[in-house]
């Protein structure tokens, strides 16, 4: 941002009240959105008779990091599987889309062809459709196919492409120079080239988010999992915790530690690409 | 959209250019051939296919047998698809304004420039992370009565804590008061729009009028109508499809006394619990036509108060 103007340097006592008010506001708003995340880690290195205690203990005593073992090592549940297949299913997921709708996206925003409105009308409907409704006829053709209990409904179809992400990289595409293509095609590249060539490289941060966003969102899915998968060992994180939950009511420290770690591999990504994922929210509305 | 005239203008192009716009008008074809695809058999043709299943008594095994509207007349007789369509409706009447009022007055907070920001932004936008599912659990120790911090703090404070989850008259509110956790979504979309306000507009205001609750109705508000709005429609469509958190806290029958059941919750046991693949059918159609019904009438009611500058997409 730029720098304020000369007249706000100077801080007139009224202004300072103001700032500690301002930051005393926000930090007390963000001591409420952080409780969740640290009442999960605390509760998850304590055992269920501290989680319990009274008087309520904000901090475990001592720390029990046998639990981290303890869920990972459980012989009645598959945690670390549980972990890895999300990691297969989100990788697949977002490599499928990157791939898929930078095409999709490269077509609506650069190629002009006819039809193309029309289709990029669909696109934008499909996206307003609840999934639940297409969800019912789509299942049992998986079902009919035999691919049912699968990772392949899960994955295939962002192969082909997903609205959402098409949207967002047509508005990317949108701005890359049309000259550049152009060139390229006097000098008689095809248009596959182009699009691989010189317009992905134009378009790599935006392909960086749709991927991010793609990973974050399959990570969180939960009810197309759900219903497909039927064996615990192929559920990815976020069915396997909800399994475990229902079937261990009484694991309250190992729930947490299980949060724990669904949560962890988000948040380290996050702290990584901050930057990306701002642009993209940023680049949202109509 | 405005590329319809470029179009029509290719027909006056010379014949090299054309030969190359039909090139360029098959490559186009070839790469959304597979999202064309997808359209088609992931898309278009279920959405047929359902409404024709709804007309169905299917069980999974054995043939579909046609049945009319009796899926639809049984909905209307069925007290669980009443009592969901009442929580679901009240659920986003509750949680679709929150939402957004409080998404709007935290990006209006985190809109100043101060040393602080990035790190306030951070915070609100982190829940965002948080699986469903991790979320909901989290948020049942939370709000325990027997050592939940929340109810410590509001006790702490003076208040009369609620059983969150036990008590059917606050339950909803609960899965409301979740709903509003990861709001940083919305929010950092309308900082963007605010972000995106320019300065001279700004300043002009600021010379103007000298009360920053004018600017903010008379400048500020109508210059982000379009976020509202993006807001406003995902906020509508997807809070009639929550389900994680409804299933986490509620189970299958909307426990304490229903209070919890969602729309979606009896669709998915109407199919996948009772194989009622038909009557499942139907819901989805219903959800279909309310939420469609919903957006169309918020797009309706935009035209008057969305403003649009001159060149924005």
């Amino acid at each position: 941002m730029t720098a304020p103007p000369l007249a706000a340097r100077r801080k007139p006592p009224r202004k300072t009240v103001a700032r500690i008010v301002y930051h005393a506001v926000m930090l007390t708003v963000s001591a409420i959105f952080l409780l969740p995340f640290y009442w999960m880690v605390v509760s998850a290195f304590k055992n269920n008779a501290e989680i319990f205690a009274r008087p309520m203990r904000w901090f475990p005593d001592p720390i029990r990091w046998e639990n981290v073992a303890d869920l990972f090592t459980r012989p009645d549940f598959p945690f670390l599987q549980q972990f890895l297949n999300s990691c297969f299913y989100a990788g697949m997921v977002a490599i499928g889309t990157c791939l898929s709708c930078s095409l999709a996206a490269y077509s609506f925003g650069c190629l002009r062809w006819r039809g193309r409105n029309l289709v990029f009308g669909l696109t934008i409907c499909a996206l307003l459709i609840p999934p639940i409704v297409t969800f019912l006829p789509v299942f049992l053709g998986w079902s009919k196919l035999g691919l049912k209990d699968s990772y392949w409904p899960l994955i295939a179809p962002y192969f082909l492409g997903d609205a959402f992400y098409i949207f967002m990289l047509r508005q990317f595409f949108l701005g890359v120079p049309r000259e550049l293509m152009d060139a390229a095609r006097l000098d008689g590249a095809s248009e596959f080239r182009i699009w691989w060539q010189i317009v992905l490289p134009q378009v790599k941060s935006a392909l960086v988010i749709v991927g991010l966003f793609a990973f974050v969102y399959t990570w969180h899915e939960f009810f197309t999992p759900l219903i497909y998968l039927q064996n615990r060992e192929d559920f990815p994180l976020s069915v396997g915790l909800f399994t475990f939950r229902s079937q261990r009511a009484a694991e309250w420290s190992m729930a947490m530690m299980g949060a724990t770690f669904t949560a962890l591999p988000l948040l380290v990504l996050f702290l990584f690409t901050q930057r990306f994922f701002r642009q993209g929210l940023a680049t949202k509305g109509f | 959209m405005a590329d319809s005239g470029e179009i029509a203008a290719g027909a006056t192009l010379p014949r090299r250019r054309r030969k190359a716009g039909r090139a360029e008008a098959r490559a186009g074809v070839l790469f959304a051939l597979p999202w064309i695809i997808a359209l088609v058999v992931f898309t278009l043709v279920p959405l047929i296919l359902t409404f024709v299943i709804a007309q169905t008594k299917f069980q999974i095994i054995g043939l579909p047998t046609w049945v009319g509207l009796a899926n639809y007349e049984a909905m209307l007789k069925d007290p669980a698809v009443w009592t969901s369509a009442r929580n679901s409706a009240l659920y986003a009447v509750l949680s679709v304004p929150i939402k957004l009022v409080l998404a709007l007055i935290l990006a209006l907070l985190l809109n100043r420039v101060t040393r602080l920001a990035g790190f306030y932004r951070t915070v609100f936008y982190l829940p965002f992370l948080m699986p469903a599912v991790s979320g909901a659990i989290v948020f049942m120790l939370l709000l325990s009565p027997t050592g939940g911090p929340v109810n410590l703090i509001l006790g702490a404070l003076g208040f009369d804590a609620p059983d969150w989850l036990r008590d059917p008259s606050v339950a909803l509110w609960t899965l409301v008061l979740l709903s509003l956790w990861p709001l940083g979504v919305e929010t950092l979309v309308f900082l963007g729009g605010l972000q995106n306000i320019p300065r001279d507009v700004q300043e002009a205001a600021e010379l103007d009028s000298p009360k920053a609750w004018h600017r903010l109705v008379w400048i500020t508000l109508p210059l982000i109508t379009p976020m509202i709005l993006f807001n406003l429609v995902i906020g509508i469509i997807s809070s009639f499809q929550v389900f994680v958190q409804a299933i986490v806290i509620g189970g299958t029958t909307g426990t304490p006394a229903e209070s919890t059941l969602m729309y979606m919750v009896v669709l998915y046991r109407a199919a996948f619990r009772y194989f009622n693949i038909g009557y499942a059918a139907a819901m989805a159609t219903v959800l279909f036509v309310v939420v469609l019904l919903l957006t169309l009438l918020v797009f309706r009611t935009a035209r008057s108060w969305v403003y649009y500058e001159g060149e924005s997409r």
